[in-house]
């Protein structure tokens, strides 16, 4: 709020100088922002508008309400089943992963960051083609369950439901881990050790003390492979094969084989909005998690 | 519980965590490591000991023009977008930087929204309106949209690097009589540096790696490598794309060594 | 202090208004600061100095007001063309360049040739005493060379206005008082005219032509250090300039009265609000109770406290009032001090009698 009476000294252009100062500053950002608006906003308005035509040009839910049929709604179980199962299984094999990241031996805990770093940053596609190779028929994987003894034939490990979890797990469990690393690295050693000192045992310590310290780490990382799982493409497109087909395969599908707009659309807003639910849910109930502390 | 069957119960916990967490380093480092034999290898299928070695998969790539324009593609749109995302994600991250306005905050979560919104969406609302200006399959429309993916990367780890910039220093420089951006050139940027160096080879990784958004707007001539190997990938498998593996996994450690140098490098100096 | 127009410029400073939600950092300060002047912006923090000077670099666009260097006025411009020197608290050396590029970084802005340059960054380097380091790096320097190379930068480009903001606050006691003496001959020597910014009362009065007392945004007084510190004109300097007690009296019909005794003030004191009486330490002595050359107080003393080089004797005068007379520490028997519980009489004379009420 601004005291100056109108006809303090120089207090117009002064006013004016300073929206001018401002606006450059801001100007800094504004070619990103042009390139984010014409990129982005754009086409998913345009979008969420096609979403509301069917193939005559009226305006219509019916593409909204055609996402009921049991086709549809087969394919909402099968991503989100797929989401959980993945998300549970980076939850399962992340948590100790991270926990050895910080408890472990230093130049083997280092180890352990690199390898997933490796992992991070070799290409998805790559990384998807290789998993097609270890899986398949006469893979590496059936060689190896072969000669266990675990099975006498080679398994079906790809193209399927199988082949797309595992390809998933593999390509989230970096961002499971690496939040729920940061997450883990800013527990403060002394709270455990002020347990020990209480008489805990290291497991119960670690029960009573650590787990629940961890637990927004934990929530945050599951959140972020549910969410970037529900939307996902290349792998389970690839490993997926015939048998698996998530929302955005039938998006791809439904463009390209198609040209159903109307129906890609409200496919993709429905994926959207799905996806911003969960984040809003999740964001909501850590707020409150964290009041009840 | 006696002393001996606590520190028992110690041991197998320990060592059941040693076990797990190797296996899944296993699980995590083996894909990027077979790739590597596999393009030495003519046959279809990779089993311990390598049946076949051959660089006979390496002629070929190097001899089909498909594969070397999608190459061309792939490395000239990754270096064009490690430009222009490095350049506008610095200029944006700088402007959300000193201005701490409604509008900046507005900006900030338009920027962060590629990263939340399925890749999937983004690809087909820009297949449609690339159609509308005839930006499919241009190595423009690539860059562009590579950009956007790339843009929220580089706006967090420049952001990260300016926070532990003491801005004073540009106060200093423009006293002393530099412009605004003479004194961000003279003075800021060569101290945030590395936190741009580390933002451009995350912005040239993402492009190289882009998967999804090059399916629907890449196509005939500038088709991109990762286009090809989707396509190559859905008929059967083919020796060649192992090639093609090898060397995007090479490129992506050196990209991923010079990164962690540069991150390092960026810490050390903010103290 | 010169006021050779080649080398410094008078400022002059009018209405400026400045308010952050609310908050009146800067209360329509006037100010008008001679060609040549050595003056301290004093006051706490919050009091508006620093905003003060920020104004006056150009950082902080007041939202009304007149800033003027020798006539010119400034108010719209920015800082990179204020061409006026500045010292930041921190330093703000450029840790990415050396010691040579630090200095010379604002002659490469201004075009100077090369040859011209490496004379000019040898000289201001000796003026601080520091040539021997010239191709150093930053990170090297110690905090006090550190704070000399900021003061090269500063000054080596010659300005006609050097801004200060708490340059030696990060210095330890024994080289901020060296760099104290240090700086006020460096000024007499160079000529240009000196804003200083400060918390430090001592530090103000030690460097200081005129001093400026700031507090809450407005100027309480501006006057040379002997001036602010003998005549404060009203409570709040008189407090925040050096040690004082400032007792409660009454006025009656023009006269002043002390706990119902007539005082013969000093000054005029029509019209004061809240008057008081400022009492130093050091202006009290102890005098017989027919002592007929000054004003009498009457108490019991409480405390004598040994301080060193002088000794401090807490009084009681009754109604919840004290005061402390300081007397340096002799042996003479004359100077014998009185002990606790002692009753005592006070003497203060007619021109240190000083009746002050709050600002106007």
């Amino acid at each position: 709020m601004n005291r100056t009476e109108p006809g303090a000294r120089n207090a117009r252009e002064l006013l004016k100088a300073e929206r001018r100062n401002r606006w450059y500053l801001f100007g800094s950002g504004l070619p990103a922002l042009l390139l984010v608006l014409l990129t982005f906003v754009l086409p998913i308005g345009w979008l969420f508008w096609l979403s509301l035509f069917d193939a005559n040009g009226q305006l219509t839910v019916e593409n909204y309400t055609r996402l009921l049929e049991p086709i549809y709604v087969l394919t909402f179980v099968q991503t989100f089943k797929i989401s959980i199962i993945v998300t549970v299984a980076c939850v399962l094999i992340g948590y100790p992963y991270a926990y050895f990241m910080i408890k472990g031996p230093r130049w083997l805990a280092n180890l352990a960051m690199g390898l997933l770093l490796v992992s991070l940053w070799t290409s998805l596609l790559v990384r998807t083609y290789a998993w097609l190779i270890i899986l398949q028929r006469r893979g590496m994987a059936n060689d190896l369950l072969m000669s266990l003894g675990l099975t006498d034939v080679p398994l079906s490990l790809v193209h399927n439901l199988t082949g797309t979890v595992v390809g998933m797990v593999h390509i989230m469990l970096p961002f499971m881990i690496l939040p729920l690393f940061a997450s883990m690295k800013s527990i403060d050693p002394i709270y455990n050790q002020a347990a020990a000192a209480f008489g805990a045992s290291p497991s119960r310590a670690f029960r009573d003390v650590f787990l629940p310290l961890s637990l927004p780490g934990l929530a945050a990382g599951a959140t972020l492979v549910f969410v970037i799982t529900l939307g996902f493409y290349v792998t389970p497109a690839l490993l997926g094969g015939g048998k698996v087909q998530m929302i955005s395969m039938r998006i791809e599908s439904d463009v390209s084989m198609y040209a159903n707009w109307g129906a890609a659309s409200s496919l993709g807003v429905v994926l959207l909005v799905a996806t911003l639910l969960m984040l809003f849910i999740v964001k909501k109930s850590a707020g409150l998690g964290r009041r009840s502390e | 519980m006696s002393r001996f069957r606590q520190t028992l119960t110690e041991v197998v916990r320990a060592s059941w965590l040693y076990v797990l967490v190797l296996m899944t380093m296993l699980f995590l480092v083996l894909p990027t490591l077979i790739v590597i034999p596999m393009s030495l290898s003519d046959a279809r299928y990779l089993s311990f000991p390598p049946k076949s070695f051959s660089i006979e998969p390496f002629f070929s790539y190097f001899a089909s023009l498909e594969w070397r324009t999608a190459t061309k593609v792939s490395l000239i749109t990754a270096t064009l977008t490690m430009l222009l995302a490095t350049t506008l994600g610095t200029a944006a991250a700088y402007s959300l930087h000193v201005t701490q306005s409604r509008f900046s905050g507005v900006l900030r979560g338009l920027m962060m929204a590629p990263m939340i919104v399925p890749t999937i969406f983004i690809a087909i609302g820009l297949f449609f309106v690339y159609a509308r200006f005839d930006l499919n399959n241009t190595i423009p429309g690539l860059v562009l949209a590579h950009t956007l993916l790339a843009l929220p990367y580089v706006v967090i780890n420049v952001s990260a690097g300016l926070r532990s910039y003491d801005m004073t220093q540009e106060q200093a420089a423009c006293i002393l009589g530099a412009s605004r951006l003479r004194a961000f050139f003279d003075v800021t940027l060569p101290q945030i540096r590395f936190s741009v160096i580390a933002a451009a080879m995350f912005a040239f990784a993402i492009s190289l790696d882009e998967a999804v958004i090059s399916l629907f707007i890449s196509g005939g001539d500038s088709s991109t490598l990762t286009k090809r190997m989707f396509s190559s990938l859905r008929s059967e498998i083919d020796p060649l794309i192992a090639v093609v593996a090898t060397l995007m996994t090479l490129l992506s450690i050196i990209m991923l060594c010079i990164s962690i140098m540069a991150q390092r490098k960026a810490k050390r100096n903010a103290v | 202090m010169s006021e050779d127009p080649k080398l410094s410029m008078s400022i002059d400073i009018e209405n400026l208004t400045k308010t952050y939600d609310n908050f009146a950092a800067l209360d329509d300060v006037s100010l008008s600061i001679k060609s040549g002047e050595f003056l301290s912006l004093l006051g706490s923090s919050g009091s508006g100095k620093t905003t003060l000077l920020m104004a006056l670099a150009g950082f902080v666009r007041p939202d009304a007001g007149s800033i003027r260097f020798g006539g010119r006025e400034m108010i719209f411009e920015p800082p990179h063309k204020r061409d006026v020197g500045m010292m930041f608290q921190s330093y703000a050396l450029f840790p990415h360049m050396n010691v040579f590029q630090n200095v010379a970084y604002p002659l490469k802005l201004r075009g100077y040739s090369r040859a011209d340059i490496r004379l000019r960054v040898e000289q201001a380097l000796a003026t601080v005493e520091l040539d021997h380091l010239i191709e150093r790096g930053i990170t090297e320097m110690s905090g006090g060379q550190r704070q000399r190379i900021a003061l090269a930068r500063a000054i080596v480009f010659e300005p006609k206005i050097l801004l200060m903001d708490e340059p030696l606050s990060a210095l330890d006691k024994r080289l901020r008082e060296t760099m104290q003496l240090e700086l006020r001959r460096l000024h007499e020597r160079l000529g240009m005219t000196v804003v200083y910014v400060t918390h430090d009362q001592r530090e103000a009065l030690t460097m200081s032509d005129r001093i400026a007392v700031m507090s809450k945004g407005r100027i309480r007084q501006v006057d040379t250090p002997i001036n602010l510190y003998e005549r404060p004109s009203n409570r709040f300097v008189a407090e925040f300039v050096g040690e004082s007690s400032c007792l409660p009296v009454t006025l009656q019909d023009g006269q002043v009265r002390f706990q119902g005794r007539p005082l013969r003030a000093s000054s005029a004191t029509a019209g004061l609000k809240n008057p008081s009486l400022v009492v130093r330490p050091e202006k009290l002595q102890f005098v017989t109770a027919d002592a007929s050359d000054c004003n009498l107080l009457h108490g019991h003393v409480t405390d004598v406290i040994f301080q060193g080089e002088s000794q401090l004797v807490q009084i009681d005068l009754g109604e919840g009032m004290a005061v402390a007379i300081r007397r340096p520490t002799r042996s003479s028997a004359s100077d014998r001090l009185p002990t606790r519980g002692e009753a005592v009489v006070l003497g203060l004379h007619l021109q240190d009698t000083l009746v002050v009420g709050d600002e106007q």
